[in-house]
């Protein structure tokens, strides 16, 4: 038995405690900026917020709110669009990601300059990947049409055209974030057991059957993570098409953060901003739960 | 050889935009408006969007400067504090897989969600259009990849230096301090490099928290994309200025970071 000793100096006291007051600052952050404001959420919800200058004023309105849901004329749009942009970048993003990791991982020579390369367009402001594109996609001198205008197509309307507009903003995206697909699936793709490789070419396996039968089992768990990753932060996407259309023209490419943005402080609807708040949290905790427990079925 | 083309297009098609954005930063609207590859570079973009009276670049710079320093080095303390307390010490499992969820679920939300109650809160606070709200928020959603990255470093660790350090007479916090710490160096640096890109690139919190007095880089290029629509060159040269502290950091603790991204989703 160890007699617990209550310390009786300062730094005994530090360090009895040590293990709490280490813990102690990041509960009080997450309790004050996420965990209070979650609460808020809840109770602006049901609520209308309005302003007598810098004062605000809260009035109980739950009808009101969901009834803005119910006539919110651009939300479904906003959802289709989301779901569509994620599908169509994510899955571009880890087919050339993990095709490139698997090319430059064969490479001999220049691995390290290519991994450099490639994490520039992570690390670069979306703002300025936004700002960027925005000029390559101008309609009377961007390079996209003066390429085209090279193989004698006429100028393409990258950003104005309604059909177009949502397929331009997912170019951007898998041009920013296939990098990331490729990180991932190069380190994932360097770590492979070179000696189960070497076995199965020894077996006379072909090169395709190797790829599917030996190498993509192996790097199943790091795509499942890079896959993740990019449905997560590619659900989240704003910066660039805030800059790019604007959600336009029309609802062609509102995505759900713009949208909800646009509820927040545009249209100054503090309350219906709120609750769509509320819903697209559940909707992506309850996925990830989803997910999990799938997961969990297909790894049994 | 294949695929030694396809790497070479892909670096093209990676590169290609960077080279296309700083050749147009240097053009004169004439020159941008006919599509030139051949013309005379001129500096007048980049000294508009830096000295000019209607450009808030300048300001700009110097805000986004303070406000990711400050989140970094808060980031930094308040995230290997917690990594260490959760990675050392026997917290019941619902401490440690409470806490670890709530930033796993943090991370995932968009961060426009809770940017509602922030303008609330900082408006009643008094703080709407500071720099302290800016660090605060830029603190909260950092943290979470902190905390995660230290504690991946963490375990790269022996136990057996803090356990060698602890028999030889430091007490738990010198151990930590004088023993733990300095092996951390690799952690700090990825962690330190991510953080203040992630600061300085933010958007879309600084979009909503700030109006004109402490509008951050990101905030005043997309006025430059969106409000002065017409001035080609000068969204050029803002996004190439904006783009390059990300650039320097990224050369420097290019090692650190490529293990920092990476790290959690292999081991």
């Amino acid at each position: 038995m160890i007699a617990v000793r209550r310390p009786r100096t300062l730094a005994g006291w530090i360090n009895a405690t040590f293990r709490h007051w280490s813990l102690l600052p990041a509960v009080i952050l997450f309790a004050a900026l996420t965990a209070y404001p979650a609460v808020d959420l809840a109770r602006m919800s049901v609520s209308t917020i309005t302003w007598q200058g810098a004062q605000d004023f809260w009035t109980f309105t739950p009808r009101r709110n969901f009834e803005a849901l119910m006539s919110d004329p651009s939300l479904s749009a906003a959802v289709v669009n989301t779901l569509v942009f994620v599908a169509a970048a994510v899955v571009v993003e880890m087919v050339l990601g993990l095709a490139l990791a698997l090319l430059v991982g064969r490479m001999v020579r220049g691995k390290g300059a290519m991994r450099t390369i490639m994490i520039v367009p992570i690390l670069v402001p979306a703002v300025a990947i936004g700002s960027m594109f925005k000029l390559m996609y101008n309609y009377d001198f961007g390079l996209f049409n003066q390429a085209l205008a090279v193989v004698g197509l006429g100028p393409v309307s990258w950003l104005g055209s309604p059909s177009l507009a949502l397929w331009s903003v997912v170019i951007v995206d898998i041009w920013h974030w296939t990098p990331f697909v490729f990180l991932i699936m190069f380190a994932a793709v360097e770590g492979l057991p070179q000696d189960v490789i070497e076995a199965g070419h020894v077996d006379g396996a072909s090169p395709w059957q190797l790829l599917r039968y030996v190498t993509l089992p192996l790097l199943m768990p790091a795509l499942t993570v890079a896959f993740l990753f990019r449905s997560i932060l590619a659900f989240k996407a704003f910066d660039e098409v805030y800059l790019l259309t604007g959600g336009g023209p029309g609802t062609s490419s509102e995505l759900l953060s713009l949208h909800l943005y646009r509820v927040f402080f545009e249209q100054n609807q503090l309350g219906y901003g709120a609750l769509l708040s509320v819903l697209t949290m559940v909707a992506i905790l309850t996925a990830l739960a989803l997910g999990r427990r799938v997961a969990r079925k297909v790894r049994r | 050889m294949t695929g030694w083309v396809l790497v070479v297009l892909a670096l093209c098609v990676v590169v290609g935009p960077f080279l296309w954005i700083f050749m147009t930063s240097f053009k004169t609207q004439i020159d941008i408006l006919s599509g030139a590859w051949a013309f005379t570079p001129t500096l007048d973009a980049y000294a508009d969007v830096l000295l000019s009276k209607r450009s808030d670049f300048g300001h700009a710079v110097y805000t986004s400067a303070i406000v990711a320093t400050a989140s970094t080095a808060i980031v930094l303390v308040i995230g290997t504090l917690a990594a260490y307390s959760l990675y050392r010490f026997a917290w019941p499992r619902w401490v440690t897989a409470g806490f670890l969820g709530w930033t796993l679920a943090l991370h995932m939300i968009p961060v426009i969600t809770l940017v509602g109650p922030w303008y609330l809160i900082f408006k009643e606070l008094g703080l709407y259009d500071t720099r302290t709200a800016l660090v605060l928020t830029h603190v909260t959603i950092n943290l979470p990849m902190a905390v995660w990255l230290m504690m991946a470093f963490m375990r790269t660790l022996p136990p057996e230096i803090e356990e060698a350090a602890v028999v030889d007479g430091c007490s738990p916090v010198q151990a930590f301090l004088r023993v733990t710490l300095p092996l951390l160096v690799p952690g700090f640096i990825a962690t330190g490099v991510l953080t203040f890109i992630f600061s300085w690139n933010d958007f879309a919190i600084a979009l909503a928290l700030t109006s004109q007095q402490n509008a951050t880089v990101p905030v005043v290029v997309s006025k430059f994309a969106n409000d002065y629509e017409v001035l080609h060159a000068q969204m050029a040269a803002s996004s190439v200025l904006a783009t390059l502290p990300a650039l320097v950091l990224m050369f420097i603790g290019q090692r650190f970071i490529v293990q920092g991204l990476t790290m959690g989703a292999v081991k």
